[in-house]
């Protein structure tokens, strides 16, 4: 599904990722854990094709083909979502608006027919019931006035509107109550399957109780540091990052 | 991020999709201006004796006239003697009795434009008055109009038939001494439209006219009326295109409305005129003036725009509140692009007792194009109770833009209250890769965040005409955005 070899990036001039790997099969779902800076948020919109990140070395194969020849929106259609950590306002333009010129471009891509007003208008009340909010939500600007944690499950329900093949979290359950955290849970676990995959960037394992990783990775100073199951978010969320000598490992690059 | 500018810019570069011209013979004049000119031309429309002393008139005082400089813009001097002041198409002289006896050549170049006239006009039920160069040239809906007692016909029509309210109201709201562009539009009118409401009576069905500019050095000098009696309501819809042009042309148009006691007029425009190539060659002088009268208490103006058009937009659709609790609105987009320069705005006169008005302006800026919105509050000692809001939101794309703000307000009484907010916000980055992210073309993304930006004004337009805005300021920022 994701193949990433070697990868290298940089931002403005500096270099974030730093010979990254990482395989992801379909169905599976792999979490990226990492000290604050050391570049999973840069990862994740690299593989979106964020103007501005330059690959520099290393390639990244999307289901059998070059993922860095493609435009973002193309990207999109090929079923790559980016569920932001930040995610911006779009003041004027409706939900429903926003959701369905992007259905639209992705069903046109595959080659389907655009959805009509009214099957798309059921389809989009069905799929923000199952992200707790209101439909009035849909008539609303993009992110307009959304508090921080309405915007995430905002986020989960354009995921579940566009059912990606390759669902990137950048940090969803950040900033999340319990129950937001559930429904945002919920909304992952729902589009699980074995044809799709799933990148889950956190901090907390708290989340993985809820949506259980196949894999845990530790991303520090632009590359993966240690991989194991999900039990190494537990021994991370007791030990820390101390033990795994992340900063022996930034003493000797930038020695380098 | 220079880099992300010059790929916003990749995206602006529009492709004006009107860019055509039509070959239909001219009947037109010479170019040049003098009595004669006048003369020839009040004749040729059989105009009495009244029109012609009024467009003389007018000239004579023009004479007199100095061209405005104060506008933020710039253009070469304008030789009035280089430009004709008279064509008419030429199969258009026996005068067609439906759309049958239109040239087909004309009505090809109607749908090129996205205007398919016989169609169009009856499944929305809206009446066309469609105007070719300086001649209407096909009504429609007459008959349904007449059962109501509406007159919508061509003003050189209404010189004949209705020849009281021409004299009452010609030169009514916008004098012959107004300013220079008004001036030479009162000697040289070739046509326009002429509407009246009676009293009581409220017009079944929106008005239309479309305009053009086609043959070669015409400038173009529509002139409106529209009166709406006592208690009557009326919208009325002003559409226009023109085809691609070598020389800068010019159009000075008047459009003059009058309310009287208690009648509401809608006016709404969506203005595409050719507005030149990526250096502003060949676009369209657009230079306006409109204003309307609240002439009785409790009357309404109400004028919504969206310009997206001309090489230079020089326009300030006004509204003098001299009726008691009367109302005015003005409810405006302006796009530009490239090269395009515009400097519009708004005035509103209070000179009656709690009289309203609000202004909401939206400037959209891309390319390096240069906009400024001028606006103007006057509130007269006998305005009590007098209140104003006003909105000027400004959106820039890319970073080569500009976009200014002049409001001026007077106030002459104290119990008059007015508020001015002001925003300028950029397209961003940010916003721009959300939408590609989910799947979305970056320029349909900036069309559909300009369009949000301006869904305020897009709302007061009436249903088609909303859904054609939104796809001219599309088309407009066409090519664009990266
Ligand atoms: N546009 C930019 N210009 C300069 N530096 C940047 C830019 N974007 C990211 N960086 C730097 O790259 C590094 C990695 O950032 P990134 O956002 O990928 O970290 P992260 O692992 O997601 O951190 P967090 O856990 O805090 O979200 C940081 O040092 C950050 O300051
Ligand atoms: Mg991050």
């Amino acid at each position: 599904m994701l193949s990433i070899k070697n990868l290298y990036a940089q931002v403005e001039g500096k270099e974030i990722l730093k010979g990254l790997t990482l395989d992801v099969k379909p169905g599976e779902v792999h979490a990226i854990m990492g000290p604050n800076g050391s570049g999973k948020s840069t990862l994740t919109h690299v593989l979106a094709g964020r103007e501005g990140y330059e690959v520099t070395s290393g390639s990244i194969e999307f289901g059998g083909s070059d993922l860095l020849e493609l435009e973002p929106e193309e990207r999109a259609r090929e079923g790559v979502f980016l569920a932001f950590q930040y995610p911006v306002e779009i003041p004027g333009v409706s939900n429903i608006q926003f959701l369905r010129t992007a259905l639209n471009s992705i069903r046109k891509h595959r080659g389907e027919e655009e959805m009509d007003a009214g099957s798309f208008l059921k389809l989009a009340r069905q799929k923000i019931g199952m992200v707790n909010l209101d439909p009035e939500f849909l008539k609303r600007g993009v992110n307009e006035g959304f508090s921080g944690g309405e915007k995430k499950r905002n986020e989960i329900m354009q995921m579940l509107m566009l059912e990606p093949r390759l669902a990137l979290l950048d940090e969803t359950d950040s900033g999340l109550d319990i129950d937001a955290l559930q429904v945002v849970a919920n909304g992952v676990n729902a589009l699980r399957s074995p044809e799709r995959s799933v990148l889950l960037v956190t901090h907390y394992q708290r989340l993985l109780n809820h949506i259980v990783p196949d894999y845990v990775h530790v991303l520090a100073n632009g590359r993966i540091v240690k991989s194991g199951g999900r039990e190494l978010a537990l021994e991370l969320e007791e030990k820390g990052y101390g033990w795994l000598n992340i900063d022996e490992d930034v003493a000797a690059d930038q020695e380098s | 991020m220079s880099e992300t500018n010059a790929e916003v810019n990749q995206y602006i570069k529009r492709h004006y999709e009107a860019g055509f011209v039509t070959d239909i013979e001219s009947d037109s004049l010479p170019p040049g201006l003098n009595e004669e000119v006048i003369r020839f031309i009040s004749r040729k429309k059989n105009e009495p004796e009244f029109m012609l002393e009024w467009r003389l008139n007018a000239y004579r005082q023009w004479l007199e006239m100095q061209e405005p400089e104060w506008a933020h813009v710039n253009y070469p001097k304008i030789d009035y003697n280089a430009i004709s002041y008279y064509s008419a198409p030429k199969s258009q002289k026996d005068g067609p009795k439906s759309l049958d006896e239109v040239d087909p050549e004309l009505l090809r170049t109607y749908e090129k434009l996205g205007i398919p006239l016989h169609e169009r006009a009856a499944l929305a039920g809206v009446a066309v008055d469609a105007v070719f160069d300086s001649v209407s040239v096909a009504t429609t809906f007459k008959e349904k109009l007449s059962e109501a007692g509406v007159v919508f016909c061509p003003i050189s029509e209404a010189i004949q038939s209705h020849p009281e309210l021409v004299q009452k109201y010609l030169g009514s709201v916008v004098p012959v001494k107004d300013n220079f562009f008004a001036g030479l539009n009162s000697a040289v009118f070739s046509d326009g439209s002429f509407v009246y409401i009676p009293k009581g009576v409220r017009c079944p069905m929106e008005l239309s006219t479309y305009f053009r500019i086609n043959a070669l050095n015409t400038g173009q000098f529509e002139r409106t009326l529209i009166i709406a009696d006592e208690g009557s309501y009326v919208s009325y819809l002003e559409g226009c295109t023109a085809p691609m042009r070598d020389e800068n042309q010019l159009h000075a148009a008047v459009v003059e409305l009058v309310a009287l006691e208690g009648a509401e007029i809608k006016y709404s425009t969506v203005q595409n005129w050719y507005p030149g190539d990526e250096e502003g060659r060949g676009g369209i002088y657009n230079f306006v003036t409109k204003r309307g009268l609240c002439a009785g208490a409790g009357s309404k103006i109400s004028w919504t725009q969206v310009e997206t058009g001309s090489a230079i937009t020089w326009k300030y659709p006004s509204v003098i509140l001299r009726g008691d609790n009367s109302v005015g609105e003005f409810y405006s987009v302006a796009l530009t692009n490239n090269r395009q320069q515009a400097d519009t705005g708004t005035k509103m006169i209070h000179l009656g007792k709690n009289t309203r008005s609000t202004i909401i302006a939206k400037g959209i800026s891309a390319g390096r194009s240069d906009s400024s919105y001028r606006g103007l509050v006057r509130v007269g000692p006998k305005a009590e109770g007098a209140r104003n809001f006003t909105q000027c939101d400004s959106l820039l794309i890319g970073s080569q833009c500009g976009a200014h703000t002049f409001p001026y307000i007077e106030s002459k009484n104290n119990s008059a209250v007015i508020e001015h907010e002001a925003t300028t916000s950029k397209v961003s980055e940010d916003q721009l890769f959300l939408c590609q992210q989910r799947g979305i073309d970056p320029e349909r993304a900036v069309s559909m965040i300009v369009n949000g930006f301006c869904k305020e004004v897009f709302k007061e337009l009436p249903m088609e005409f909303a859904v054609e805005a939104g796809k001219l300021l599309e088309v407009s920022l066409e090519g664009s955005v990266g």
